[in-house]
C-alpha cells in the first residue's frame, strides 16, 4: 500500500539550520548534518533542504555541504536554493541528490525546468510555488529571493511549470510559515485540482491532524519544518519524527 | 567487487554509497572492456527509455552487456530504468530494449488509475510471490521508495518475484536466472534497501 510521504523541510543559512516565521527572522536551530543524521536514523520518507539565502545573494549553491548531506541520506533528498543553470543542476545531481527544487530561476526562465527535465527526467524537477496574500486578501505568487508579490497568477504559473516539465510542485503558504496553525487548505485544494503531478503541501503544519487534512485536500505529500524541529509551546529545539506505523495508519493512500 | 554501470542515465553516487554502507566495494564502469571484466553488475538509471537505450548504443556497450548477461551469466541487478531496459520494449520509447527478460513496459492504465497521479511516487510495499536471494520471504517488514511513470508486465509469470499495487498490480521485481530487476530504488530505501544490497553482495548467483 502506498503511503503519502511526510517530508521534513530544513532551511539552510550560512551552513546553519534555521527556522523562520513567515519567511523572516531565521532562528538558529542547530547543525544541519547532525539534524540530517537524526532524520536518517528515524527513517523519514524523504528530506528537503532549502538554502534560503543563496538566491537572495546571487550565490552559487554550496556544493561541499550538499555533498555531505547526500552522503548521510539513505532516502530521497531534494535540494533547493541558488540553482539557475543546467550545469549547476547537473553538478548537484552528480553529488547524489535526487531532486532539485527551483523557484526564482523558474520564474525568470521557465525553460530551465524543461532543460533539467529533458536531461534528468521530470521526477528530478520540483518547482516551489510560494503564495502570499496581499492586502486585499488575494493569494499572490511570491518571489522569496526579492520578497516581491508578482503579477503573474499563481495557478497559471503552477500549470506552466508542469507543462514545462516539473514532476512535482511544492505549495508553500508564506503567511503560515512557522506559525504551526495548519496548512492553507484552500490553496492545496485549488492547486491539486489544477495540475496532474504530485503536490507537496508546506507551510503551517503543527500536528498530525494538519497532515491528514492536507492529504484529504489532495496533497500527495506533506512537508513541515517547525513541527519536526520544535517541541512544546516555547519552541524548544528537539528533532522529532513520528514512527512509521503511526503515519501509515494516518495517511494510507486510497489506492484501489 | 561490484561494478556499477555509468552510462549517463542516472545517479550512480547513491548506489556507491549504499554498497559502501553495507561493507561492499564498488567501482563505476563505462567501457565494454570494463563490463566484460565485471564479476557482478548493477545497471541503475533514471529518465527516459530512449535516452537510456540510446546511451548504451552510443557508448557501444550493448554487445558487452549481452555477453556478460547471457553467456558469462554474471549476477546483474537492474534498478528502475535499468530494470525496464532489460525488457523487450516500452510504451515510453521507440527503441527496443535489451530483451533479456520476456517482459514489456507499459503505461499505467487510465481505467485503473482513477484519481491516482502519475508518476507513482513514494513508499510502497511488495507482495513477494517466490523465494529468491535478494528479497527473501523471511523478511517480513519491508518498504521501498518508488518513482516511475511506466510499469513492467512479464509475459512469463515464472519470472515474477514481487508485485506492487498502484491502481493495479504491476511487477516490482523479476528474476530469470542471473538477471534481477527491481522497479523501486533500494539505494534510497533505508535499511530495507541496505538489506537488498547486502543480499546481492553475498549472493553467489543473484
Amino acid at each position: 500500500m502506498l503511503k503519502h510521504r511526510v517530508i521534513p523541510a530544513l532551511l539552510l543559512q550560512d551552513r546553519g539550520l534555521v527556522k523562520t516565521r513567515k519567511f523572516k527572522d531565521g532562528k538558529y536551530v542547530g547543525d544541519p548534518l547532525n539534524a540530517i543524521r537524526i532524520f536518517n536514523d528515524k527513517e523519514v520518507d524523504e528530506l528537503m533542504v532549502l538554502d534560503i539565502v543563496a538566491s537572495k545573494r546571487g550565490q552559487e549553491p554550496d556544493y561541499s555541504i550538499i555533498e555531505q548531506f547526500a552522503g548521510e541520506c539513505f532516502m530521497p533528498l531534494c535540494y533547493g536554493g541558488g540553482v539557475r543553470t543546467l550545469d549547476q543542476a547537473a553538478r548537484i545531481f552528480d553529488l547524489g541528490v535526487e531532486k532539485i527544487s527551483i523557484q526564482s530561476a523558474a520564474i525568470s526562465n521557465i525553460k530551465l525546468i524543461s532543460d533539467i527535465a529533458n536531461r534528468f527526467g521530470s521526477q528530478s524537477v520540483v518547482v516551489s510555488i510560494d503564495v502570499k496574500y496581499n492586502w486585499l486578501k488575494q493569494p499572490r505568487l511570491y518571489q522569496s529571493s526579492n520578497r516581491k508579490l508578482l503579477k503573474q497568477d499563481w495557478l497559471e504559473f503552477s500549470q506552466s511549470a508542469v507543462n514545462a516539465g516539473a514532476g512535482e510542485l511544492v505549495i508553500n503558504a508564506v503567511d503560515r510559515d512557522g506559525e504551526m496553525c495548519g496548512y492553507d487548505i484552500e490553496l492545496i485544494t485549488k492547486i491539486t485540482r489544477s495540475v496532474s503531478v504530485p503536490v507537496i503541501a508546506l507551510g503551517g503544519a503543527g500536528n498530525l491532524g494538519d497532515l491528514k487534512k492536507a492529504v484529504h485536500a489532495g496533497a500527495s505529500a506533506v512537508a513541515a519544518g517547525s513541527m519536526f524541529v520544535y517541541q512544546g509551546p516555547h519552541r524548544a529545539v528537539l528533532i522529532t519524527y513520528p514512527p512509521y506505523s503511526e503515519l501509515e495508519n494516518l495517511l494510507e493512500f486510497d489506492n484501489e | 567487487m561490484i561494478s556499477i554501470l555509468d552510462y549517463g542515465a542516472g545517479n550512480t553516487n547513491s548506489v556507491v554509497r549504499m554498497i559502501e554502507k553495507v561493507g561492499g566495494k564498488s567501482q563505476r564502469v563505462s567501457t565494454p572492456g570494463e563490463i566484460l571484466n565485471a564479476e557482478k553488475l548493477i545497471i541503475p538509471g533514471v529518465g527516459a527509455y530512449d535516452h537510456g537505450m540510446g546511451q548504451l548504443h552510443e557508448n557501444g556497450l550493448i554487445d558487452a552487456l549481452n555477453i556478460v548477461a547471457l553467456e558469462k551469466k554474471i549476477p546483474i541487478l537492474g534498478i528502475c530504468l535499468g530494470m525496464q531496459l532489460m525488457c523487450n520494449r516500452s510504451d515510453e520509447g521507440s527503441l527496443p530494449g535489451l530483451g533479456w527478460i520476456d517482459a514489456d513496459v507499459l503505461r499505467f492504465s487510465p481505467d485503473h488509475l482513477a484519481n491516482l497521479r502519475v508518476p507513482h511516487m513514494g513508499w510502497n510495499t511488495l507482495n513477494i510471490s517466490k523465494e529468491n536471494a535478494l528479497l527473501p520471504l523471511s523478511e517480513t517488514e519491508r518498504r521501498f521508495y518508488f518513482v516511475h511513470s511506466y510499469r513492467v508486465t512479464c509475459n512469463d509469470a515464472s519470472d515474477v518475484v514481487a508485485s506492487t499495487h498502484y491502481g493495479e498490480d504491476f511487477v516490482s521485481a523479476f528474476q530469470r536466472n542471473n538477471l534481477v530487476g527491481v522497479q523501486f530504488h533500494p539505494e534510497k530505501s533505508h535499511r530495507f534497501g541496505m538489506s537488498l544490497f547486502r543480499n546481492f553482495l553475498e549472493a553467489n548467483c543473484a
